[in-house]
């Protein structure tokens, strides 16, 4: 294809990233984020390469078991890219599910030179298949993080309908950068787990505005739990991740050192904190009760003039 | 779970070039459909895996009129079904359709 | 075994191993030679940002002062459930422990883990699963979610559970069922001196690589993924 014809092809795809990234399916996300017509699935739906573990349960499998993974390139660069599927069994890492991304950062450790992106939507391990799944994710963290040691950026985007939870909030920590919306969430326990084994006194998982002050996209911008902030559309996910692409640092024990003292400097900071307005307060945001309501060009002056980032300590 | 196989003639092939379309996701209410141009040019076949189990005939009346209105030939169409309405599953066979018979970028 | 019969069974020429509330940290003196870095977590205690901070601290420091392996001992909770956790960032704590622990081990410092006691989900796989060898002691107990809290969530009774999980190692608790995932790689023997154990294990230490899905193919427990991921990272390295 001619230059001209590639920028053609991206004028035309401009409209469709419109789309909110919330409502997108994992293959719509992946088609618009990348540059038009640039992917290249690894081990599709063709392959019929489903979980060996939904029949006893009489569950339905999926072809591509909830993950789209392949090749393509953003902005006329290579990158590998994983998208999970938030709609099928809630995006969560089964044994199949999660090889397919192991395999992926495996392939970029090996190649050294091309980054990649990784489409969280999951609430976590799939329990059906929970030691499977909790091992992908184990296998997964050792794969990225030799990845990096080689020199691989990873860039983690969050904002779909299942959240980034569990093991997959692990995986995220171990990036070397998040773009998340406010739709996102971000965390290890859900809010209804929290709820459960310690009462609605303790997380009230109805509350909505809680869960969002706790776990969140905004929360987690200005906590510095995650590096840049999105609109939910998949051009803004698209130039926010082009922008972490290039920004992200090296990982090193430099890199380690860094995030030690970054997150003892939290702790030190807002461990006292019950609540995230109270840390939006110590931070000396002025109406800190309305941060959830402003819009978000607002939202991304904030965050970029107070918002801790992680760069070069995630 | 329940495995239902339909095998079609059909008036002519589909339309387009397109070796393989992929559309829906296993949700409740909703499916997943694989096409692959895999079949010579008058027929078609649906292999369907389902959890409900029991709705074959609906399955069949569906399946006919959506070959009778679209003439898939040359088309396999295999289906992950997470308890889909009639309406949804003639939803995505079009859909699948309409994409195999879509010009290649 | 009691945590100080694992300690001193481990390190007959002695340690200095403290639990301070909960939270493992010390040294002790190897057969062959050197000492070897213990951290870890006793008393079946939640992992949460307080724990995993120091821990990951403790890594850190000796990164920069000592050679030799790491020792990770883990009898804990699953991650600390509770607002502040979560509020302050837990999957950033687990994950940096994590790192911590991936990065020395392929930085020349082997890390072991071993459970002889609890562990859960994030914590599990903060600690235990972050080791490039993980081993069992009789008596271990490793959950990803206990059956209870599975039932309520798939909405299955117990009972139905129980009885699928008879006929499949992919997701009920146990050393066993860890073992067979590929986990777990060896379960040792109580009444032969851990010391003799992890002399054998450095002896033969494996090298750092992650093989742990080559070992659920062997067992039986994970068909699917070694091969799965290697077709992936096949297609891949061949199309750049």
């Amino acid at each position: 294809m001619s230059a001209a014809g590639g920028q053609l092809a991206e004028f035309s795809a401009e409209p469709a990233r419109a789309l909110s990234w919330y409502e997108a399916s994992a293959r719509t996300r992946v088609r618009l984020l990348l540059d038009a017509g640039s992917f290249l699935e690894f081990v599709g739906p063709e392959m019929r390469e489903v979980s060996p573990h939904l029949q006893v349960f009489n569950l339905p499998e999926q072809f591509d078991d909830g993950i789209v993974v392949g090749r393509g390139s953003l902005d006329g660069a290579p990158v590998f890219v994983a998208a999970q599927e938030g709609r099928f069994m809630g995006g969560a890492f089964g044994e199949v599910h999660g090889a397919k991304l192991t395999g992926l950062l495996r392939a970029a450790r090996d190649l050294k030179s091309i980054p990649v992106l990784i489409l969280f939507d999951t609430g976590g391990v799939r329990l059906q298949e929970a030691n499977a799944g909790e091992l992908a994710i184990a296998e997964i963290m050792r794969a990225l993080m030799e990845a990096r040691a080689a020199g691989v950026k990873v860039i983690g985007l969050i904002g779909g309908r299942s959240g980034c939870y569990g093991g997959g909030g692990l995986i995220a920590g171990c990036c070397s950068g998040l773009v998340v919306s406010e739709q996102g969430r971000i965390a290890v326990s859900g809010p209804e787990v929290i709820e459960t084994n310690r009462g609605v006194e303790e997380f009230d998982s109805r509350d909505h505005a809680l869960v969002w002050r706790t776990m969140g996209g905004k929360h987690r911008r200005l906590l510095g739990g995650a590096d840049a902030f999105a609109e939910d559309t998949v051009e803004d996910f698209r130039s926010a991740t082009l922008e972490l692409s290039a920004s992200a640092a090296d990982f090193g024990i430099g890199t380690l050192q860094a995030e030690q003292s970054r997150l003892e400097d939290r702790l030190q900071r807002f461990g006292a904190c019950r609540d995230a307005v109270e840390i939006w307060e110590a931070e000396g945001i002025a109406g800190a009760r309305s941060v959830p309501d402003l819009p978000a060009d607002q939202f991304v002056a904030l965050a970029d003039r107070v918002g801790r980032t992680s760069r070069d300590a995630r | 779970m329940e495995e239902l196989t339909f095998h079609h003639t059909t008036r002519r092939r589909a339309g387009g070039t397109k070796r393989m379309a992929i559309i829906g996701v296993v949700a409740s209410g909703n499916l997943e459909v694989l096409a692959e141009r895999v079949l010579t040019d008058a027929e078609c076949r649906l292999d369907i895996k389902t959890a409900a189990e029991g709705f074959g005939a609906v399955w069949s009346a569906v399946v006919t009129d959506f070959v009778e209105r679209h003439s898939p030939g040359g088309l396999r169409f295999s289906i992950n079904d997470g308890g889909a309405h009639p309406d949804a599953v003639s939803l995505r066979l079009a859909q699948a359709v309409r994409m195999m018979e879509e010009a290649e970028q | 075994m009691t945590l100080d019969d694992i300690l001193g069974s481990l390190f007959p020429d002695g340690h200095d191993v403290r639990n301070d509330n909960g939270i493992l940290f010390g040294s002790g003196a190897l057969r062959s030679r050197g000492r070897a870095l213990v951290i870890g977590i006793a008393d079946r205690t939640a992992v949460g940002v307080d724990e995993a901070i120091r821990l990951s601290g403790h890594v850190l420091a000796s990164i920069a002062s000592m050679s030799g392996p790491i020792l990770v001992i883990v009898d804990s909770d699953s991650q600390r459930m509770s607002k502040r956790d979560e509020l302050l960032g837990l999957n950033e704590f687990l994950a940096h422990l994590a790192k911590c622990l991936l990065y020395a081990d392929m930085q020349g410092r082997p890390t072991i883990g071993l459970l002889y006691g609890h562990t859960a989900a994030g914590a599990f796989l903060a600690t235990a699963l972050a080791t490039r060898v993980l081993v069992g002691l009789p008596g271990g107990d490793p959950a990803v979610m206990d059956l209870p809290s599975m039932a309520k969530v798939t909405k299955l009774p117990i009972d139905v559970l129980k009885e699928k999980a008879k006929a499949t190692p992919v997701f009920a608790p146990g050393l066993e069922n860890l073992a067979q995932t590929g986990a777990i790689h060896v379960i040792w023997d109580q009444s032969v001196p851990l010391a003799d154990q992890l002399e054998a294990l450095l002896a033969r230490m494996p090298d750092a690589r992650d093989r742990r899905d080559g070992l659920g193919k062997t067992r039986g427990g994970r068909p699917k993924a070694h091969d799965i991921a290697e077709r992936v990272r096949g297609l891949a390295v061949r199309t750049h």
